[in-house]
């Protein structure tokens, strides 16, 4: 993001943007990438609830059953927290040096 | 109907804009301080409250709101280290006051939550908080409770257990690390009758949903205590963070219990209980400890201390049954 010059900034400096700070991504701290077995998956909605990062992707399906989807990898900290919470080991954790050609 | 997660997955979806707190914050990976604010502020949303949050200096507010970035979309608010619940006391006075001059409407349900580490309510807030708390403003105080000054590099704090390898306190051949007993904080705010005070564990969500839920609902000043495991200075894998919160209340460590206008009532019992020596030694914080000569001298006078803690805990329940002070 170019930074503001001092003629743009507001006033005091204040952040005139609620959660401007999605436009950090904090993705590129990751060194091991979350992968999700969806066949596995029960949609049980446990990683979605403790991801400290916010970065699980879910949906609602036409049940009105939440869904998982996926991982924000722009924002996935790759801390493991939902490969330990998840109950049926959906989630794997690999080393992101085997993603190095993307 | 109690709040439960799936129901909150179905309305928040991925849109944590809608939680108050979003992706882009630069606290650790694995850090158990955004869950509990992710926790409080969804059931505050999902109760039909509106959120306003004040933050105490500490891991989370310095980073959720590094310039020129923030990762709040609710109303907040940060002042200084010693007076968040002073400047929340602040902010509750005053919507009262624009609600009498119909500047805000009446039926307007405003949530006013507090965050804090524990440097910032064990020792350095201690004041503010007790002076929110004895003015009887209805605002929900909640500590993040790390058990240290992580953010500036695991110094000891009033809320750090014994035991512990902290740098201002470390183990060596004449200390065992710090050596004082971790303050009862909840007792202490419970003790000032008029409030709800009680303990959380990320480990229990429903739990915690519950207490945040009686807390919002409670006519008076709140407090909530839930435990934040720190992955770097707790030395613990970063995905640990829940297993080690669950390991706390499995071992006495961190009982669950609320104080509700001076009624005890312990919310979890579990069925088994496991030695203390589990939780130490998931944590590399305590490995100091636990390679000195006299290691299980101290770990036995720690399991005896807890057990009796929790004896304390279920009399207590059992002698004030009912017998609601004000």
């Amino acid at each position: 993001m170019a930074l503001k010059g001092w003629k743009e900034i507001p006033i005091g400096g204040v952040i005139d943007e609620p959660g401007k700070s999605r436009e950090y991504h904090t993705g590129t701290w990751r060194v091991l990438r979350p992968i999700v077995d969806l066949d596995k998956c029960t949609h049980c909605m446990l990683c979605w609830l403790y991801c400290p990062d916010m970065a699980i992707e879910i949906t609602v399906n036409e049940k009105n059953r939440p869904q998982m989807v996926g991982f924000m990898y722009d924002y996935c900290k790759g801390c493991g927290l939902c490969a330990d919470v998840c109950p049926v080991n959906a989630i794997e954790m690999k080393p992101e040096t085997e993603f190095l050609e993307e | 109907m109690p709040v439960n997660y799936i129901d909150m997955a179905r309305t928040f979806k991925s849109n944590a804009e809608q939680v108050g707190i979003v992706q882009g914050h630069r606290l650790c990976p694995g850090c158990g301080a955004p869950i509990i604010a992710k926790f409080t502020l969804m059931t505050a949303k999902k109760l039909g409250f509106e959120p306003v949050v004040g933050l105490a200096t500490g891991c989370l507010e310095v980073s959720t709101t590094i310039y020129p970035y923030t990762a709040w979309t609710v109303p907040y608010i940060h002042n200084a280290f010693e007076n968040v619940a002073a400047t929340m006391s602040g902010v509750e006075t005053a919507a009262k006051s624009l609600k009498k001059f119909g500047e805000i409407p009446e039926d307007r349900k405003f949530a006013f939550i507090a965050f804090a580490g524990d440097g910032g309510t064990y020792d350095i807030g201690l004041q503010s908080l007790s002076g929110m708390v004895e003015r009887g403003h209805k605002v929900l105080y909640v500590l993040y409770d790390n058990e240290g000054y992580m953010n500036t590099g695991n110094q000891r704090s009033g809320g750090t257990p014994t035991g512990s390898n902290t740098t201002t306190a470390p183990v060596g051949k004449v200390i065992p690390g710090k050596v004082q007993i971790k303050k009862s904080i909840v007792d202490i705010i419970g003790a000032h009758e008029g409030v709800y005070a009680a303990t959380a564990s990320i480990s229990d969500p429903a739990d915690f949903f519950a207490k945040v839920e009686k807390a919002l609902n409670f006519d008076g000043p709140s407090f909530i205590a839930a435990l934040s495991p720190c992955t770097r200075f707790w030395r613990i894998p970063d995905s640990a963070t829940n297993s080690v919160s669950k390991l706390a209340v499995e071992t006495k460590y961190w009982p669950l219990y609320e104080i509700d206008r001076g009624v005890y009532r312990v919310t979890r019992k579990p069925r088994q209980f496991k030695p203390l020596i589990e939780f130490l030694k998931a944590q590399g914080r305590f490995k100091p400890l636990l390679s000195r000569p006299d290691a299980d001298e101290i770990v036995n006078k720690l399991q005896e201390y807890v057990d009796k803690r929790w004896e304390r805990l279920l009399a207590l329940e059992e002698a004030t049954k009912d017998k609601y002070l004000r």
